[in-house]
């Protein structure tokens, strides 16, 4: 048994290690050379001989136990009280506040980055882990919310703070426009459209010289402070930050300041969201993902459930775009690719759909990771691609298995 | 005595179709309070076709279907829902990742008032105690049985005035077949006005005061249950009688 199990592993990775040369072969081996042909075999050898014996390891693997090793029944329940859930989340919010106050620079904008994907992880997580409603074209609220606030600088002197709530509106009636259509599509139509939408968004900005600035993009203003500005030296008529708190001037107040607003909004966010799962329309959104039909047979409009769940997710969407357009002072078409998309839907997927923690975690998680992945140089996206790979195999729901709250009777 | 009452579900004359093809030719019935209706048929005979009209998907091509006297016509389905009937669709359909409770609850969406709610949800644990026992379980987990149960009891929440149920022997033992009958009795007992649309003719037809029996797109046949049930055609139709 053990001994035909042993050469069956052999046989799969010599065949592995075969296949693997006659794709690389040709593209490694053969050099051009002027007009010739020179044939290199080492480098395609090697490649061969480390598939070979990657399939051979991977044939160890406890593949199947890892897999299976989530049980579809008995959901967990939450052991933990709320009180200490409560105090955990404020000592997570109070380190992750003092953050500016220690970490260099570098750490604070790799941190804003790192949460604004946060804030569109919890916004598609609506549309995709609550709803149901694979969305592929997310990048365009986040696009109308950052060219919202950058147009509306440039048009309507439109400050900050009044680019929040309307970025957020924006992007929530470009959601509604997109929820019109696609009504009555399911899974992977539904995916197609929305990845056009994406698309369609970001063609505009690029391709609308006169407006947005085509693929020049437009400068978008830092944050003020009740109207100071972080700034050595304010413009005409106002008063610098630091000159009204006494402070020497250093450029990462800006980002510290970003970094802390962007924290409450988050905070913000992750606590809505939390409300609104128990809240009605929350229920109503998991009750579409799970049947539309017996939804519909209950009275419930899915018209409106399903527009209130694109709008709200758009929302946050834009609020996230508005916030990245801050930071860095300026946007182009080339933010909003559909990479973003890509990698947005990435992290609801990797944090287990519909889990806030694992949402969030998986956000911070694919961030931060080509980061301390540098070191790797030109390998760092394969190391990170890999590195998702690994955890779908160990993990093939998510970091986090979404625990809902689950509602029973009292004393049971 | 109870057809001195006026109607409560009047269907006249209605005609539905999908596309180039049409199902019902012009189907008649009518259900009175507080009785137990069936509708029987085969395979492909329109009875599905039939509840889904009454929700509007699809819409009526003729005909009239007169809820309390109130044309439903033209009604969008999630608003048919909160006129005061709700359907118990084929196959169950519950929502497997929630709680028993939680699906509970979703019924209340239809629910005019949410006054006496808790009130219902206790009778309807008293009915179905398995799905008291499992209140906090979720729903996908449920056996068969249980899943239908909780689709009935979901429904009852909205604490309709009738009560459609699209084929709930579908897929069950006949045993749990028999039990969730014996419960659907005894809900009518209390007032439900209930309208069944089987296939399980032997079983159905032991439970309704009224039956009507659907052969493709047309009533052919229509009587009091058990009546109906002694019936040579329907012996041969539908039971596998000789």
């Amino acid at each position: 048994m053990a001994k035909t199990r042993l050469i069956q592993r052999i046989l799969a990775a010599l065949g592995a290690g075969i296949i693997a040369f006659i794709l690389v072969g040709p593209i490694m081996g053969l050099k051009i050379e002027g007009y010739d042909f020179v044939a290199n075999w080492t480098s395609p050898l090697t490649l061969a001989a480390f598939v070979c014996i990657a399939r051979l390891v991977l044939g160890y693997v406890p593949l199947d136990r890892i897999r299976h090793s989530h049980s579809d029944t008995a959901p967990r329940q939450t052991k933990r009280s709320p009180v200490q859930v409560a105090a955990l989340g404020v000592l997570l919010v109070v380190l992750a506040a003092s953050l500016p106050f220690f970490a260099s620079k570098y750490w604070i904008s790799v941190s804003i980055i790192a949460l604004i994907y946060v804030l569109l992880g919890l916004g598609l997580n609506i549309v995709v882990g609550l709803a149901g409603l694979l969305d592929l074209g997310f990048v365009g609220f986040y696009a109308v919310g950052a060219y919202g606030y950058a147009l509306g600088f440039k048009y309507f002197g439109l400050g900050f703070w009044g680019a929040l709530p309307t970025g957020a509106l924006m992007a929530g009636l470009f959601g509604a426009i997109l929820g019109f259509p696609v009504l009555r599509m399911h899974g992977d139509y539904l995916a197609i459209v929305t990845l056009g939408f994406g698309e369609i968004i970001r063609l505009i900005l690029n391709n609308w010289l006169d407006v947005t600035g085509g693929p020049n993009g437009l400068d978008a203003p830092p944050p003020t402070f009740f109207g100071w500005e972080f700034k050595r030296a304010a413009t005409q008529g106002g008063v610098p930050f630091h000159e009204v708190f006494n402070l020497d001037y250093s450029p990462q107040v800006l980002d510290s300041f970003v970094y802390l607003v962007l924290l409450a909004a988050v905070v913000i966010t992750i606590y809505a969201v939390m409300r609104l799962r128990r809240m009605p329309v929350g229920r109503a959104w998991e009750a579409l993902r799970e049947d539309e039909i017996a939804c519909r047979s209950l009275g419930l409009n899915h018209v409106t459930i399903k527009l209130s769940a694109f709008m709200m997710g758009a929302s946050i969407g834009g609020v996230a775009g508005v916030f990245f357009a801050a930071y860095q002072g300026f946007v182009s078409p080339v933010s909003f690719s559909f990479f973003e998309s890509a990698l947005v839907l990435a992290i609801v997927v990797l944090g287990g759909m519909g889990s806030l923690t694992g949402v969030v975690l998986s956000a911070l998680f694919l961030t931060m990771m080509p980061e301390f992945l540098r070191e790797f140089a030109d390998y760092r996206i394969l190391v990170f691609g890999f590195a998702m790979v690994l955890i779908m195999l160990w993990k093939p729901r998510g970091l986090v298995q979404m625990r809902r709250p689950y509602f029973g009777l009292r004393g049971n | 005595m109870k057809q001195n009452q006026p109607a409560l579900l009047q269907v006249q004359d209605l005609v539905v179709g999908y596309r180039n093809t049409e199902v019902l030719h012009g189907v008649s019935l009518e259900v009175f309070p507080s009785e137990i209706v069936t509708l029987i048929g085969c395979n492909g005979a329109g009875k599905t076709t039939f509840l889904k009209s009454i929700y509007g998907a699809p819409r009526p091509r003729s005909g009239k279907i007169l809820f309390r006297g109130e044309d439903l016509g033209r009604l969008p389905t999630h608003q048919v829902a909160k006129q005061g009937l709700s359907l118990v669709p084929e196959g169950r359909r519950i929502f497997p990742g929630m709680s028993v409770l939680e699906n509970l609850k979703m019924g209340l969406s239809a629910r005019a008032q949410l006054e006496g709610s808790e009130a219902d949800l206790v009778w309807i644990f008293e009915l179905f105690p398995r799905l008291k026992e499992r209140s906090s379980q979720r729903a996908g987990t449920l056996s068969g049985g249980e899943q239908q149960m909780l689709a009935i009891g979901r429904s009852l929440m909205a604490r309709p005035s009738l009560l459609l149920l699209d084929e709930p022997s579908l897929g069950l033992a006949p045993l749990i077949v028999r039990a969730i009958f014996e419960t659907l009795k005894q809900v009518a007992a209390e007032g439900m006005t209930i309208f069944l649309v089987e296939q399980n003719a032997n079983q159905a037809l032991r439970l309704a005061d009224r039956a009507y029996v659907l052969t493709n797109g047309r009533i052919s046949l229509s009587g009091v249950g058990l009546e109906l049930l002694a019936d040579p055609e329907v012996q041969r139709a539908y039971l596998g009688g000789h």
